[in-house]
């Protein structure tokens, strides 16, 4: 028995050698590659009729645990590509769009990027998780790509000026539901359960914490779980229970809350249950008890259901090509193809430029850009990278969402 | 009052461990090989529960039972192309084409079933129990999973002594050699070891779906690595060892996360694991075989 342990134990470190060798290796070769493209690349001249095709990368976990939001974003940025396309492109470029599977892991996702590299990849669009988002980074930053992240919401994922998010970042969530909870007077005693080894669910815990006392609002209990003990949460919820708290914070996604709910509802733990973008995509697990999810509160800054012309258009549109509702993930990442066809346009990229020149002009267009999305109207970007946009709380009544 | 609460979750918790544990042990008893892809047989029974209870309308009982055939299929027929070539290769090729299995499996099901999470309907009706004043409440779920582990174990003991192919199984775990030269068919006792093995598995995937009611792809792995843990910890090989480290596992997770710390609770359940193995190499109820040379 012994014996085998250790030999399983070896087995797993020699394989884990094995592919760091492998990373290493590829990163090497492709560095290499990517300083000959440099020199061969052609100096480009400003011109708007340019034809050709704009390479735009796009890295996500379309398998494993978080698939469904890589395959929401994989869906949704091609249909807008396709919608792009089909309208004639972007300074009379077609977009093309190379989707590479991460796996939500960042050694995955940085031989994702160098695949794409490999491909010449122009843009990148993405990654859609946060941890392989910042290891991504780092290579863009030094490559020079300009990067636009869908969804990775962590501080450090745009801590480069060539990189720009959709989405909120962590700590404004935390920061805006504190404050929303605060205004709108709707507890003083908070609990909070969040994941201690998700970069999301902290940075936000965090930030709601640190506001929570501006707001004058007693964080009566805080209890963590990992993601390797994500089933049973009847601890946190009873020491929940027993700190009086009027509100659950649940900075999570909506897996775990959708058991959460469950749990809190057999030992009649029955708070306001508050959350934010990652618990918005609850309502469509299948065959999923809504009545559970009844009063649940949260910041989303796009809902499927909302009755504006674009969202019904786009939800239409996902439901035929892919079937299913698209969650915000999808509504982010067709608000980012429109954003980098917004900002080339301004910038007037043209397809035979190299992604360092591209990346240059892009960095400055962003922040000259107004562009009306799915997931706001009127976003504008700052230098940093961050989205200046209004943060949507939507209350779940009789199953589906309602503005509040 | 909240110490006796914690208590039951924790029970609750560990009867799920428990009873995925039970398969693990079993397999490793008789086959002396550690079924990595164990745990992702129970996410396809609980799949399969799904898909005929809530999909089809059929009645649990007979949604438990086709969840059961199909995974005795599936356990046979993952026994007969992957590990039977292995039989006489070196125990790390079977463990490797174990998790291969595993992985395989995972994407199998993603595949199929996509990697949006599915709620599951629970396939228990036994009402729960509440004490005192409802600050007490023991789910049906946990007693309906008590209840199976200790009638499997029971069961399974049963079968092991006083069968012909129980004693046979027996003989096979202890010199595969000898079994087959006293005119043991091994081949067979091992692929009945995995049908067993296997249909403790869709039992276990629709009890622990039905405690935790989400199914995702991935739904058996980490349980399946708790349980594993467990059955170490109780002893592999032994399967009133894999009940009691079930047990035990899901009662010291659950009391640190309450008085210690809910981050701290993983890292705490492990350190106790660690000091058991280093007082007790063979788990708590293992048993010391020593090797004849």
């Amino acid at each position: 028995m012994k014996k085998k342990l250790l030999s399983a134990v070896l087995v797993l470190t020699m394989s884990a050698t094995l592919f760091a060798g492998c990373g290493s290796t590829d990163t090497e070769t492709t560095e290499t590659t990517d300083a000959t493209e440099t020199t061969d690349a052609t100096e480009s001249t400003d011109g708007a009729s340019a034809e050709g095709t704009l390479k735009i990368g796009g890295i996500g976990p379309t398998t494993g645990d978080a698939a469904v939001y890589g395959q929401a974003v994989e869906n949704a940025a091609q249909l807008a590509v396709d919608e792009i396309n089909a309208a004639g492109g972007v300074n009379g470029m077609m977009l093309e769009l190379n989707f590479q599977d991460d796996e939500a892991d960042a050694e995955k996702a940085v031989n994702a990027y160098n695949t794409l590299k490999d491909w010449d990849m122009q843009v990148l669009m993405g990654t859609v998780t946060s941890t392989a988002c910042i290891a991504v980074a780092e290579k863009t930053a030094e490559d020079n790509v300009f990067q636009l992240t869908p969804s990775g919401s962590a501080i450090e994922c745009i801590t480069h000026d060539n990189a720009f998010r959709v989405c909120f970042s962590d700590p404004n969530q935390g920061k805006a539901s504190a404050q929303y909870i605060g205004e709108n007077s709707l507890a003083t005693k908070v609990a909070v359960i969040y994941d201690s080894s998700s970069v999301y669910s902290t940075g936000i815990y965090e930030t709601f914490v640190a506001e929570a006392a501006n707001q004058g609002i007693e964080v009566v209990a805080a209890e963590a779980f990992t993601a390797d003990s994500n089933k049973d949460f009847t601890v946190q919820l009873q020491k929940a229970k027993d700190s009086g708290a009027e509100l659950l914070f649940l900075p999570i996604y909506y897996n775990e809350a959708a058991l959460i709910l469950a749990q809190a509802k057999t030992i009649s733990f029955a708070p306001t249950f508050f959350g934010c973008d990652g618990l918005d995509g609850i309502l469509a697990v299948e065959n999923f008890d809504t009545s559970l999810a009844e009063g649940v509160m949260l910041l989303t800054p796009f809902a499927a259901d909302a009755q504006d012309e674009a969202t019904q258009n786009f939800v239409t549109a996902y439901n035929e090509k892919f079937g299913g509702t698209p969650n915000q993930f999808a509504a982010d990442a067709y608000d980012a193809i429109y954003i980098i066809k917004a900002a080339a346009e301004k910038a007037g990229i043209t397809a035979d430029m190299s992604a360092s020149d591209i990346c240059d002009a892009l960095k400055t267009a962003m922040t000259e850009i107004t562009v009306d999305g799915l997931t706001g109207s009127g976003m504008t970007w700052t230098a940093d990278g961050e989205p200046n946009k209004a943060p949507k709380a939507v209350k779940i009544v009789n199953g589906v969402y309602t503005a509040m | 009052m909240s110490f006796i609460s914690y208590l039951v979750n924790g029970i609750s918790l560990g009867s799920v461990y428990a009873i995925i544990a039970l398969g693990y042990t079993m397999v490793y008893g008789i086959a002396k090989m550690l079924n990595f892809a164990h745990g992702d047989v129970i996410m396809i029974g609980g799949y399969v529960a799904f898909l005929t209870v809530s999909g089809m309308g059929l009645p649990p009982v007979l949604g438990v039972l086709i969840s059961m055939v199909v995974c005795t299929v599936l356990g046979v027929t993952i026994e007969k192309i992957a590990y039977k070539p292995l039989r006489m290769a070196s125990p790390l090729a079977v463990l490797i084409t174990a998790i291969g299995v595993s992985y395989l499996l995972q994407n199998i099901a993603l595949l199929l079933f996509g990697a949006s999470p599915k709620a599951f309907t629970s396939m228990v009706s036994v009402p729960a129990i509440v004490l005192a004043d409802g600050q007490l409440t023991i789910s049906g779920e946990t007693i309906v999973t008590i209840v199976a582990c200790i009638v499997i174990m029971i069961g399974l003991n049963l079968f092991i002594k006083k069968s012909k192919a129980g004693r046979a199984m027996l003989a096979v775990s202890e010199d595969k050699g000898a079994a087959q030269l006293m005119g043991i068919n091994v081949n067979g006792t091992i692929a009945l070891t995995f049908a067993i093995g296997s249909a403790l598995a869709a039992i276990a995937g629709v009890l622990l779906c039905s405690a935790y009611p989400t199914l995702t792809p991935y739904t058996g792995s980490m349980p399946g690595i708790k349980a594993f843990v467990a059955a170490v910890f109780g002893g592999i090989g032994s399967i009133p060892g894999a009940f009691l480290g079930g047990i035990l596992l899901g009662v010291i997770e659950n009391l640190s996360k309450a008085y210690i710390s809910s981050q701290m609770a993983d890292a705490i359940v492990f350190g106790v694991l660690i000091v058991v193995l280093l007082v007790r190499p063979t788990g708590i109820l293992g048993k010391n075989i020593r090797e004849k040379v």
